[in-house]
């Protein structure tokens, strides 16, 4: 018998195919889906969602839907929890690279797709085709919840078709998706688990925090800072109160963000040694 | 077939490898030496495209291994660090890279069977021995049955079983028509399984050459002879560049010539001769020889 279980004369025919995008694909899902941190990821994000939700609308006074609080205001206030549960997505995100820099598997990754950048769009591609479900399910059925919560003590009965309601539940999961995007774009970018969360963090709570305690004249940054932006889009800029984008204008803001970091995480995934 | 030329590789001023050109043919097995810290580990990177080399050129198969379709068909690797994922199972971590390929599951358990990981191949492997990493690394690098392969000490941590294993299968991958490039710390196991040496020093090619060469070519320890005649024998070998050493012992150490040229000449004069025995110079002796003239070189060339 041959080395490589084949016919001993002469170099076999090898098995192996060219690489395509479809095949890069299949391969990162096949790591992403064989992860324990991917699962344990995503059930935190759904509890967090949900179950905040409901602790929400679940206490203090009932909503009452008039002219200065909308239905769709009610359904952003009890998406709070996507304020975390974008903390563990982005975990998800910046581990997609970072853990594969960490265990030294990118070496091996990059050394059977040496063009490298399929690698990207592969792990850009699944990220976002798990967590846009899951947070679209997630925010579907804390707004399901919620609303039976509030309609069950006394408050208005709000549903998806009222006005901006199916946007603000629609809103919060694409706002998730692209925050995870930064994440991925992050941990490509610097390769490391702890500076990626850092940077992460420090982008989507430490810099809003403190830019909501500056003076105004300083303060003109706050509405284009990511989770602002973004979360004009789901309307969470109603929690803090203060100036904000329009929601498309604030989720184009996002979806740059998400660009550029993307841009300079190929640039360097092409450039630099692994 | 993997062709290097004037291969550079700098980090900061720092030369990692330095003008490197050499060959690998395939068909059979090359052995890749040098000290820690010589460039060996470097230039398998820049051979799988992982860095990107300052200067100078790699081919893998007559290609630059980056645009090649279909780069499992042309190479696999084993690096040296541990380049597997903890939390993937074997299966998994073969799976992962298979699929880039379109290569199906049956190849993956053959892989697997063929590096005797069977039995834990769905166990995930941070929990893996050096050795059982190693196996699969070494199973990675098989996976898409590849042109040329590259393993960076595939013997590092194996059980002596597994050693035998390498040893065989990279005789084998050879016979195949394959070109297999392989480093080792272990000079008695590339004495054993390599035709054809690339020695490194400081980033730089020492020697390229075979093992039979490389090893006679080192100042060997000449010719051990034991006579009780020494002063007649001395007489018969006389000649130019021959020199006959009597350090007190039984035994005469002679060097300039063969233990058949000395054992001829001693029967033609009726010298009595009791041992004959030519003293080798090991793999070993002859890379610490080599490469210590190159440290030596480098270091001087320094100040």
């Amino acid at each position: 018998m041959s080395a490589l279980g084949l016919a001993p004369k002469g170099p076999a025919p090898t098995v192996a195919g060219p690489v395509t995008q479809v095949r890069v694909i299949r391969a990162e899902w096949t790591k992403l889906r064989a992860l324990r941190s991917t699962w344990y990821c995503a059930l935190i994000a759904v509890v967090l969602i949900v179950g905040l939700g409901a602790a929400i609308a679940g206490s203090g006074a009932p909503y009452h839907v008039s002219a200065s609080n909308s239905a769709a205001g009610a359904v952003s206030i009890s998406l709070a929890g996507v304020m975390l549960a974008q903390l563990v997505l982005g975990v998800l995100g910046v581990l997609l690279f970072s853990g594969e820099y960490g265990t030294g598997m990118i070496r091996a990754t990059l050394a059977v797709v040496p063009s490298r950048l399929p690698v990207l769009w592969a792990k850009l591609a699944m990220l976002a085709a798990l967590v846009l479900p899951l947070s679209l399910l997630a925010a579907l059925a804390e707004f399901f919840v919620a609303t039976a919560l509030e309609s069950a003590r006394g408050g208005s009965a709000i549903s998806l078709t009222d006005p901006g309601v199916l946007r603000t539940v629609a809103g919060a999961a694409v706002y998730l998706t692209v925050t995870a995007v930064i994440g991925l774009a992050l941990g490509a970018l610097l390769r490391k688990t702890a500076g990626g969360l850092a940077v992460f963090a420090g982008m989507f709570f430490v810099v809003p925090i403190v830019a909501a305690y500056l003076p105004h004249n300083i303060s003109g940054f706050a509405p284009y800072l990511p989770s602002n932006a973004g979360g004009a889009l789901w309307g969470a800029g109603k929690l803090f109160g203060g100036h904000q984008l329009g929601p498309w204008a604030g989720f184009a803001v996002l979806a740059g963000y998400a660009i550029v970091l993307t841009g300079l995480a190929a640039w360097r995934l092409r450039r630099r040694d692994a | 077939m993997i062709e290097i030329d004037g291969l550079t590789k700098r980090y900061g001023d720092k030369a990692a490898v330095d003008g490197l050109s050499f060959v690998v043919e395939p068909g059979v097995v090359t052995g890749f030496l040098g000290p820690n810290g010589a460039g060996k580990s470097t230039t398998m990177r820049m051979i799988a495209g992982l860095d990107r080399p300052t200067s100078g050129t790699v081919r893998v198969n007559g290609k630059h291994y980056p645009d090649a379709a279909a780069p499992m068909a042309e190479l696999g690797i084993l690096l040296d660090a541990r380049s597997v994922h903890p939390g993937l199972s074997a299966r998994n971590n073969l799976l992962a890279l298979a699929r880039t390929a379109g290569i199906g599951r049956r190849r993956v358990d053959e892989v697997i069977e063929l590096a005797g990981l069977a039995e834990v191949a769905g166990v995930r492997a941070g929990g893996f021995s050096l050795g059982m990493g190693q196996r699969l690394g070494v199973a990675a690098a098989l996976l898409g049955q590849p042109q040329t392969v590259v393993l960076d000490e595939p013997v590092n941590g194996l059980d002596p079983d597994g050693v035998r294993w390498i040893r065989l299968l990279l005789k084998s991958l050879a016979a195949e028509g394959r070109t297999v490039f392989v480093s080792s710390h272990l000079m008695s196991e590339m004495a054993q399984t390599a035709t054809r040496l690339v020695v490194l020093g400081r980033g730089r090619l020492i020697s390229e050459t075979s093992v039979e060469d490389f090893v006679g070519h080192a100042a060997a320890g000449g010719v051990a002879v034991r006579t009780p005649e020494i002063a007649r024998l001395r007489q018969v070998l006389a000649a130019p560049g021959v020199t006959v050493i009597d350090d007190g012992t039984d035994l005469l150490r002679v060097s300039g010539a063969t233990a058949e040229q000395i054992g001829t000449a001693a029967w033609r004069e009726h010298v009595p001769i009791f041992e004959l025995t030519p003293a080798h110079a090991s793999l070993e002796e002859a890379f610490m020889q080599v490469t210590q003239d190159s440290v030596e070189y480098h270091a001087g060339a320094t100040r």
